[in-house]
């Protein structure tokens, strides 16, 4: 996912929030992973925004996506420069409502935003992990947040809601847990990695590790592989758009210069943009982070964890009513991919609902304003919340 | 009919009949079903448990933010997906006349739900009759508005080649209503005396 952050232009928002941490399997209960690893203990960073209400029935879970974190709406202090990553979205009155909700955002283990992930401190060694963090999945992290939701007391979830790496995450929350999620919002997302992307993700990898500076991931007392974590960032960049909004934003023309200066400078806007956004990610993002995450998603396969490798059988296990939506322009998880989820959720008999939204932006669509997607999911939760307590 | 509760009268005069046909409490799958004018009325007021498929995407969008169960597709693709027997009943309104494999798709109907409701326009009303026998021209009237090279009603039926073609293939007409009214009209009234002339739009129950 890429950085949209704007201010709400009608200056609405859910206020000055706090980053909290919740930490459980302290050693020696360590939680045990998919792998078969142990971890522990494990810190997991999230938000709060509104209030749980008196039967324990309003709470909402937003699954962030790749480089995402814990703060999804509102400021953590006045003079902040930024909002949360999903501010137009999350706040009073809008789409997802904090006037009606009680609204979490966990950030993944794995991640380098406040949970543990490789930059955490092992406490076998008292040094960062590095390599030595297991490879965790999405289902790991799920299992993660659900100790998150029992700690907040929610009992049921009104509703799961995440783009992305964020959606097999809401995903494997309507298979894991059937009966605590009523309902489910998987944006531009997937149930499998296509070739493709675990294609572009293994080209990121390679930009990381070819790096000399990420020295077999050991480089927290040293030079850091900015250089490798630029160009990753640069690949997932480009995935995030498409050719029509590269054509729109950037065309051929060229960066503050009226011809091409020849030599290897960036000539070209697009070369610029994808430089800049690059530097940016490196002063706020891990680079075994990005490891460990990609891997988990390319890892990702609902279909063969769930269901022998059949989408209708792993669906069998769901109980939740369904919103999909999905991107004209995504490339990285076209459409297709959607409508193959949504048939075998029909399959099973499951309450869905679908829309394919016409949007030039390619993937990153889900992040940006967009007054169709807004409405889509407050009629969704408005009618989820009222179907639930009747 | 009972029309009784006023929302009743603000839709479709063919989707009020639809919706009087249809017992309470059933599960019912829409099939085009537009901006989802019939699904809210039926769960408002029927308590039904009605879903939609519709292909323009604003149309499904208005459906969702009213917070109906809608998705975006081809009807004649996405009814090939369901269990036996998920409805009990399905409607496609209005549409029959531009599917192109009108007989796969009843079949399909018929697989998926108890009970198919099928409205359409009558291609042998007199208005149509009469422009054909004396201009020569394909008909062009208020509820067949185009010209013979952009209609998307690719399919002329009547209301007699409907009886036929059920009973060819074997199904049952349990109620049929012949009404005259325009397209998008609240206000109609049911044709008794020689329907296949004199109504504009034929709407029928039909089972196994």
């Amino acid at each position: 996912m890429s950085e949209y952050i704007e201010h709400d232009k009608q200056g609405v928002s859910v206020g000055i929030v706090e980053k909290k941490l919740f930490t459980f399997a302290e050693p020696p209960d360590e939680m045990v992973l998919e792998n078969g690893a142990r971890l522990g203990p494990v810190t997991i960073a999230y938000e709060t925004y509104g209030t749980l209400n008196a039967d324990k029935s309003n709470a909402i879970l937003i699954l962030h996506a790749l480089s995402g974190d814990s703060h999804a709406a509102g400021y953590y202090s006045k003079n902040d420069e930024k909002p949360g990553w999903w501010d137009i979205m999350v706040g009073p009155g809008k789409g997802i409502d904090t006037d009606k909700y009680f609204v979490v955002c966990s950030n993944i283990i794995g991640s380098c935003m406040g949970s543990t992930g490789p930059c955490s401190t092992n406490p076998k060694t008292v040094q960062p992990y590095a390599l030595d963090f297991p490879v965790v999945t999405i289902g790991d992290m799920v299992r993660s947040q659900k100790e998150l939701m029992d700690y907040l007391g929610a009992k049921q979830i009104l509703c799961v809601v995440g783009g992305s790496i964020g959606g097999m995450q809401v995903l494997e929350w309507t298979l894991r847990y059937p009966q605590m999620v009523k309902s489910a919002i998987p944006l531009a997302t997937t149930t499998k990695h296509s070739a493709l992307t675990i294609a572009f993700n293994e080209v990121a990898r390679q930009a990381i590790m070819a790096d000399p500076a990420w020295n077999n991931g050991n480089y927290y007392y040293g030079p850091k592989p900015n250089l490798g974590l630029a160009v990753a960032r640069m690949i997932g960049h480009i995935t995030y758009l498409s050719d029509e909004s590269m054509r729109l934003k950037f065309g051929r023309r060229l960066q503050d210069k009226s011809d091409f200066s020849f030599n290897f400078d960036a000539d070209f806007q697009v070369e610029s943009y994808l430089r800049y956004q690059g530097k940016k990610f490196v002063d706020r993002f891990d680079a075994n982070s990005f490891l460990y995450i990609t891997k988990a998603a390319d890892y990702y396969d609902m279909e063969k964890q769930y269901g022998d490798g059949s989408a209708v059988k792993a669906f069998a296990k769901a109980s939740a009513k369904f919103l999909v939506v999905s991107f004209t322009s995504d490339w990285l998880y076209p459409t297709y991919q959607s409508r193959s989820m949504v048939k075998a959720m029909k399959k099973n008999g499951l309450d869905v609902s679908f829309l394919e939204i016409e949007a030039e932006w390619g993937h990153d669509a889900f992040l940006l304003p967009n007054e169709r997607l807004t409405n889509l999911i407050r009629g969704f939760l408005e009618r989820v919340c009222r179907e639930n307590t009747t | 009919m009972s029309a009784g509760k006023t929302q009743h009268n603000h839709m479709r005069y063919d989707l009020q009949i639809i919706a009087s046909w249809i017992d309470p409490g059933s599960r019912v799958l829409d099939l085009g079903c537009g901006s989802g004018e019939l699904l809210r009325f039926l769960i408002n007021n029927k308590q039904v448990h009605g879903s939609g498929i519709e292909m323009e995407e604003d149309k499904v969008a208005a459906c969702i933010e009213k917070g109906l169960t809608v998705l975006q597709g081809d009807i004649n693709v996405e009814v090939l997906d369901y269990p036996d027997l998920s409805f009990d009943y399905v409607i496609l309104s209005q549409t029959l006349q531009q599917v192109y494999a009108p007989d796969k798709l009843i079949g399909a109907i018929m697989r998926i739900a108890k009970r198919g409701i099928v409205s359409f326009p009558n291609f042998s009303h007199w208005a149509c009759r009469m422009q054909l026998l004396y201009t020569g021209y394909a008909p062009v009237t208020k509820q067949l508005p185009y010209q013979w090279y952009n209609t998307p009603n690719i399919r002329v039926i009547t209301i007699k080649d409907f009886r036929k073609f059920i009973d060819e293939v074997g199904l049952k007409i349990l109620k049929e209503v012949a009404i005259n009214t325009h397209s998008q009209n609240r206000y109609g009234k049911i044709i008794k005396f020689l329907p296949n002339v004199r109504a504009t739009y034929g709407i029928f129950l039909i089972g196994n």
